[in-house]
């Protein structure tokens, strides 16, 4: 540490240690993020070197089988994407729904404060938990049995809790004097919400609502409990329709002892996280697209 | 302190009397954030169109009192009012008031510009969609911008985000959206604060063209703008009172010497 060079002022010109202190900081931190993209790198490295070669039109386009060579991911893949459609439609509007309300229109007693703590909580409930409710209102309660629906409804449990806290991190981050603007020009709260807060929030919004979709579609342990069938050989045809999904196909040939199964599990998880990539993709153009359109 | 006496308990009459008839007024109004008073015991009229300024050092509530007169402070949490407004002759807070119908006719600029993140013409056409306007609003959007002085300059970029104006032109827009709305009363929160000389005097300008059509109260740092633009001025102090009278006699024979030694500068 040197004395600053203009003496008699009071402060102690650290400089250099200051810099050397974020210099440190930062590398720190780059350290930790290429650790994690390394580790992804290894991961996919692995799946990629098993299951390229078994990754092929005939992959996708066929139905699992007793042989190797002839099985495919057909309706793995096809469950997968139902489970998505209907996932989205049915959480994304109730969470973002009650984000809104909870941020926006309730009063902020005692009563809401409750509610919010248990929504954190809810979040934090493991999935198993939730799939032994899904079994018990949705298969049992409702006789919707094993179909699609039981499983997005479920699904749709797990994921809501994310979406709401991100949905309302998002609105409460909306400047506002924007909400004044408009409760100045004689707008009614939900005038206000629907033209200016919701589009403002949109972009926070739409990445907790991607988050929560792709944990949703890796999630295994729910679908299991609901009893998502393991060996599916026709397409769903509506949501009624038993299903599997890619978790449970890849879980499914993990657990087979043959070598080739193994191979194909690879294989699916590849495509699992191309879909994966897909929607974040997705999300990121559409987050981009919407921000342009705010500045 | 002997300065620092209220008007009410001086020589002025408690209810301050104007020739024009009064479209708000405040009787003893006292406006409190928390249980803490920021505006205490208060009172004057306000005359229909006319402009009203109101003056003070910064802090003294002249904001707090302004959110008063369109319900704005009904967004602030733990704020309570007591005394009364009445908005030509009723009651400003009485239960059969609606908030919402009151700001559509008690339009604000606020003292931060605060556009919408969306284009310049959604900024200005906005509220009257919303309400229910029926005529063209491109003639509407056309001639809020040109009464705020901005139409020269945003013309060619009507669809340009708002966020892409400069600090000065944003709070035009603000002034222009407020316009479209042709509120009875038009409530502006130091309008003018990031404006240069050249747009100041356009809006002020806009203000005397204004005023035959609205009531207008500002609040203003600017003396001289107070003393240009203004008909009537209130002064405040602390959340008080000190003085409230003709734009011309406070400025020329303030009452109290308080007044004089703020309008002149010499403040201390
Ligand atoms: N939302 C609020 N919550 C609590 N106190 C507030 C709030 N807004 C203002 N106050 C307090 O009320 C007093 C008056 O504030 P106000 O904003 O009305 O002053 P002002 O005269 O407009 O000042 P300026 O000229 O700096 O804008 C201040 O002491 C301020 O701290
Ligand atoms: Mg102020």
């Amino acid at each position: 540490m040197q004395k600053s060079r203009v003496s008699g002022t009071p402060y102690i010109d650290n400089l250099v240690a200051r810099r050397r202190k974020a210099r440190l900081f930062r590398t720190l931190c780059a350290g930790v993020t290429w650790l994690g993209v390394v580790l992804l790198g290894l991961l996919l490295y692995q799946a990629g070197v098993d299951g390229i070669k078994w990754l092929d039109w005939q992959f996708l386009s066929s139905f699992p089988s007793r042989f190797p060579e002839k099985s495919g991911i057909k309706s793995a893949l096809f469950g997968t994407l139902w489970l998505i459609a209907l996932i989205a439609i049915i959480s994304i509007p109730i969470s973002v729904a009650t984000a809104l309300y909870l941020q926006e229109f309730s009063s902020k007693g005692r009563i809401s404060r409750l509610i919010e703590l248990n929504i954190s909580n809810l979040a934090g409930v493991p999935s198993i938990v939730y799939g032994i409710i899904g079994l018990a209102i949705f298969v049992r309660g409702f006789q919707l049995e094993r179909s699609l629906i039981s499983g997005a409804l479920t699904m749709s449990l797990l994921i809501s809790p994310v979406i709401i806290i991100a949905s309302r991190e998002a609105i409460k981050s909306v400047p506002v004097n924007i909400r004044h603007a408009a409760y100045a020009l004689g707008a009614t709260r939900w005038q206000t919400s629907w033209s200016h807060v919701l589009p403002a929030a949109f972009p926070g919004i739409l990445t907790g609502v991607i988050l929560a979709l792709s944990r949703a579609i890796g999630e295994t342990a729910p679908l299991i409990m609901i009893g998502a069938l393991t060996y599916v050989a026709f397409l769903p045809a509506g949501p009624m329709d038993a299903f599997t999904a890619l978790p449970i196909q890849i879980f499914n040939w993990v657990s087979r002892p043959q070598q080739e199964f193994h191979e194909l599990a690879a294989a699916a998880i590849i495509v699992l996280l191309a879909v994966l990539l897909v929607m974040n993709a997705a999300a990121i153009y559409i987050r981009h697209k919407s921000e342009q359109k705010l500045k | 302190m002997t300065s620092m006496t209220h008007p009410e308990q001086g020589s002025e009459s408690k209810h301050i009397s104007i020739a024009e008839p009064s479209i708000l007024d405040l009787q003893n109004v006292t406006i409190s954030y928390s249980g803490k008073a920021a505006v205490r015991n208060v009172s004057f009229p306000i005359a229909e169109h006319k402009i009203t300024s109101i003056i003070g050092p910064s802090g003294c509530g002249k904001s707090t009192l302004l959110r008063a007169l369109n319900r704005m402070n009904d967004f602030v949490d733990d704020v309570s009012l007591e005394g009364t407004i009445s908005y030509l002759g009723e009651n400003l807070y009485g239960k059969d008031i609606d908030p919402v119908t009151l700001r559509r006719r008690i339009g604000m600029v606020f003292q931060k510009p605060n556009p919408f993140p969306k284009s310049i013409y959604r900024n200005v056409s906005w509220g009257p969609q919303i309400n229910g306007y029926k005529q063209p609003l491109d003639d509407l959007v056309e001639h809020s911008l040109v009464q705020a002085a901005l139409w020269n300059e945003v013309k060619d970029r009507l669809h340009e985000s708002a966020l892409s104006l400069s600090g000065g032109q944003q709070q035009r827009l603000c002034i222009a959206r407020a316009l479209a709305m042709s509120p009875d009363i038009l409530l502006m929160d130091e309008p003018c604060s990031a404006l240069d000389p050249i747009s100041t005097s356009h809006i002020e300008d806009l203000l005397f063209e204004l005023k035959s059509q609205y009531t207008i109260v500002i609040v203003t740092h600017n003396m001289q703008q107070a003393a240009r633009a203004s008909d009537y001025t209130a002064f405040l102090e602390m959340g008080m009172l000190i003085e409230f009278g003709a734009t011309k006699q406070m400025f020329t024979v303030p009452r109290q010497k308080r007044t004089e030694e703020y309008v002149t500068g010499r403040f201390g």
